[in-house]
């Protein structure tokens, strides 16, 4: 029997009885040591890596105080709203309890940016951590349509606007589309169907992926092991006698005390917001959300959260011209330089048809279908990131001029979409919108030739303490 | 391939068909399922048409009347108005109405000012780019949008104008005039939306 080999639990005082019982029924020890105390993570880590830990803690957070709003909300387009304002004003403590959510939907998204710009920043998506990004990816997808079903729920005007425009993203789709929506709506207007529905989806299914998701981002990363701000493996140089690596120190207890200061600094700020500023100055909750949905009348101005105005004003900034002049040209230019640059003519031929296939869509098919593309493809295009990238180093430390310079544009393309997307639509504003769409996209379409081309310094054989 | 050796060829052939005789089961589960989400019954019950009183309705006014959920709106064009609209057809996409003629524009209704008759307008408010409500930007003059303007209506969403016959400007995200509902007139006075004497 497996149990009688195993070795009594030590070192925990007067539980090595409870705890040997159990780990002889429960690989208890096991899983302590593989992603705790054996866990051998760079002892290199920065600020930049607690966003990863803090991501949980606000998950766990939003799960917590998710469940008690549920005891009082009521998913009904008669009800919700005043059901809201009941939890505000008369619920004993409801109005911490949905500020602390409102307010955590913005900070995960915080987190999970962050975290993600430390990716970008590190190479953490490069060989052989794709699968690893992949689940990161997917965590944000969900991550999204959370936000954008619970917005719904205090069936506010925002609420309901914002999610007459995202279900009718779907009815753009040619053929399909229009039956899609009415499918996602489950009425021919956003109704009370649509928030029973989103309310559902919102509180158990995508949570339970979003669970499942976050399992397998841990399980991938303990098997191929944190990057580090050097983007060096830590694994090339290990201790000949007890094969642990060189670099690399317990995650427990060096970086469960250094995610737990952490989870104390974000406390802090995280109670700032949510006692003296909970709405965010409009951002993280809007005005026009405080009035109760009106099928009849649009809001004089309605723009979704800040997480999502980046991609919301890439939408906006596809006009008739806007595919005329910017993307037409781009595919030729882009295919162009794909044929001179591959060799064998089975990809040259597939990317001549696929550029035709295009040019032919901008003839038929209306500018909306195009910006909804662009849409989608700016967020999808981050799963490619790990085959995009043909850097022969991974972190910023040790790449060169055009990746920074790319970089630095990207991010500040990424801010002034994210603003634009706030504000109201001018002439102006849509030029600049198109703009910054062309940066975003060069950002990653162009990175295979200037990540290639760039003159990177070599990366030292370990990790280094800056 | 020196693996198939001993294999029971008879056993595999049926762990392939019972496999796929579950996943067909659990693909045909799933449909159930799917059709739930579709409008119920009642949803679609609640598509009937509803009348509207434009008797009160003073020249260059206009009302909304909800209908299916969305709001129908009903404006009461003046002459200067209906002058407008004929100085817009060179700025607009669709002059004539002719996309997607049956959903958007009924027979009746393809004419110069989209109505039966030309002094009333009714259209679904609802803009055919993303479905927000436009708003009234009913008077003639400089727009923030617009340097000339003979009025119609403006989309606070992503920036699309429509004029007052409901007709989309040229290279604004909307792809369509605004829809013009099935209605006919039961009096001089009374509208019915939703419903109109076919092949008339």
């Amino acid at each position: 029997m497996a149990a009688a080999e195993k070795q009594p639990v030590t070192g925990a005082g007067p539980f090595n009885g409870l705890l040997t019982w159990i780990d002889q029924r429960f690989p208890l020890m096991e899983n302590w040591r593989t992603h705790l105390t054996e866990y051998y993570a760079p002892k290199n880590f920065n600020f930049w890596y607690y966003f990863g830990s803090l991501a949980l803690f606000v998950l766990v957070l939003q799960i917590v105080t998710g469940i008690f709003l549920t005891m009082n909300y009521k998913p009904d387009a008669a009800q919700a709203f005043a059901s809201v304002e009941y939890i505000m004003r008369e619920v004993p403590w409801g109005w911490w309890i949905r500020y602390m959510h409102s307010t955590g939907a913005s900070f995960f998204f915080i987190c999970v940016y962050l975290h993600m710009f430390r990716g970008l920043l590190y190479g953490s998506y490069r060989k052989p951590r794709e699968l690893l990004w992949i689940f990161g990816m997917l965590i944000f997808l969900c991550l999204m349509a959370e936000a954008f079903f619970g917005y719904l729920l205090p069936w506010g005007q925002m609420s309901y606007w914002g999610a007459q425009v995202i279900v009718n993203l779907f009815g753009a789709i040619p053929l399909i589309g229009p039956d899609l929506a009415i499918w996602i709506r489950g009425d021919f207007v956003v109704s009370d169907a649509t928030l029973n529905r989103f309310f559902a989806f919102h509180v158990i299914a995508v949570p339970l992926v979003l669970l499942a998701l976050v399992v397998a981002h841990l399980l991938a990363l303990h098997e191929v092991g944190s990057n580090n701000p050097d983007g060096v493996e830590i694994k090339n140089a290990k201790d000949p006698k007890t094969g642990r690596p060189l670099d690399g120190i317990p995650f427990h207890p060096y970086y469960t005390v250094k995610d737990s200061f952490g989870v104390a600094v974000f406390l802090v700020i995280f109670a700032i917001v949510v006692f003296f500023a909970p709405e965010g100055g409009g951002y993280f909750l809007e005005a026009n959300n405080f009035i109760t949905a009106d099928p009849l009348k649009t809001p004089p101005h309605i723009a979704p959260v800040w997480y999502f105005t980046p991609y919301y004003s890439i939408l906006r900034a596809t006009t008739d011209e806007f595919v005329v002049w910017g993307l037409t040209p781009a595919v030729i230019a882009f295919a162009a330089l794909i044929i001179w640059s591959v060799k064998g003519n089975r990809v040259r031929i597939a990317v001549g048809v696929t550029a035709a296939v295009l040019l032919l869509g901008f003839l038929t098919l209306d500018a909306k279908v195009w910006g909804v593309v662009l849409m989608g493809v700016s967020v999808l295009i981050f799963f490619f990131m790990p085959w995009l990238d043909r850097s022969p180093v991974k972190s910023i430390r040790y790449k060169g001029p055009f990746t920074k310079t790319a970089i630095a544009l990207f991010i500040v393309s990424f801010f002034v979409l994210g603003y634009l997307g706030t504000q109201p639509v001018t002439t102006g504003r849509t030029v600049a919108a198109q703009i910054g769409t062309a940066v975003y996209f060069l950002f990653f379409f162009l990175m295979p030739w200037y990540s290639k081309m760039d003159r990177c310094k070599p990366e030292p054989p370990r990790v280094t303490w800056k | 391939m020196k693996d198939d050796a001993g294999m029971n060829r008879g056993r595999r052939t049926l762990v392939i068909a019972s496999a796929c005789a579950g996943g067909a089961a659990a693909v045909a589960t799933a449909v159930p399922f799917a059709a739930s989400m579709l409008p119920s019954d009642r949803a679609q019950a609640l598509g009937a048409p509803v009348e509207a009183d434009i008797s009160q309705l003073a020249p260059g006014e206009k009302m909304t009347v909800e209908w299916r959920g969305q709001p129908v709106w009903i404006l009461h064009r003046t002459p200067e108005m209906l002058e407008g609209i004929k100085k817009d057809d060179d700025k607009v996409a669709d002059p004539k109405s002719e996309r997607k003629k049956d959903e958007l524009t009924p027979a009746y209704a393809r004419n110069e000012y989209r109505s039966i008759k030309p002094e009333y307008l009714v259209v679904v408010g609802i803009c055919t780019h993303l479905g927000c409500s436009p708003q009234d930007r009913l008077k003639a003059g400089p727009e923030p949008f617009a340097s000339e303007w003979e009025g119609g209506f403006y989309c606070p969403c992503h920036g699309s104008l429509f004029d007052l016959a409901g007709r989309v400007y040229k290279n604004k995200p909307a792809p369509d005039n605004l829809r013009v509902p099935p209605y006919t007139y039961l009096s001089q006075g009374t509208i019915l939306i939703g419903e109109d004497k076919k092949g008339a």
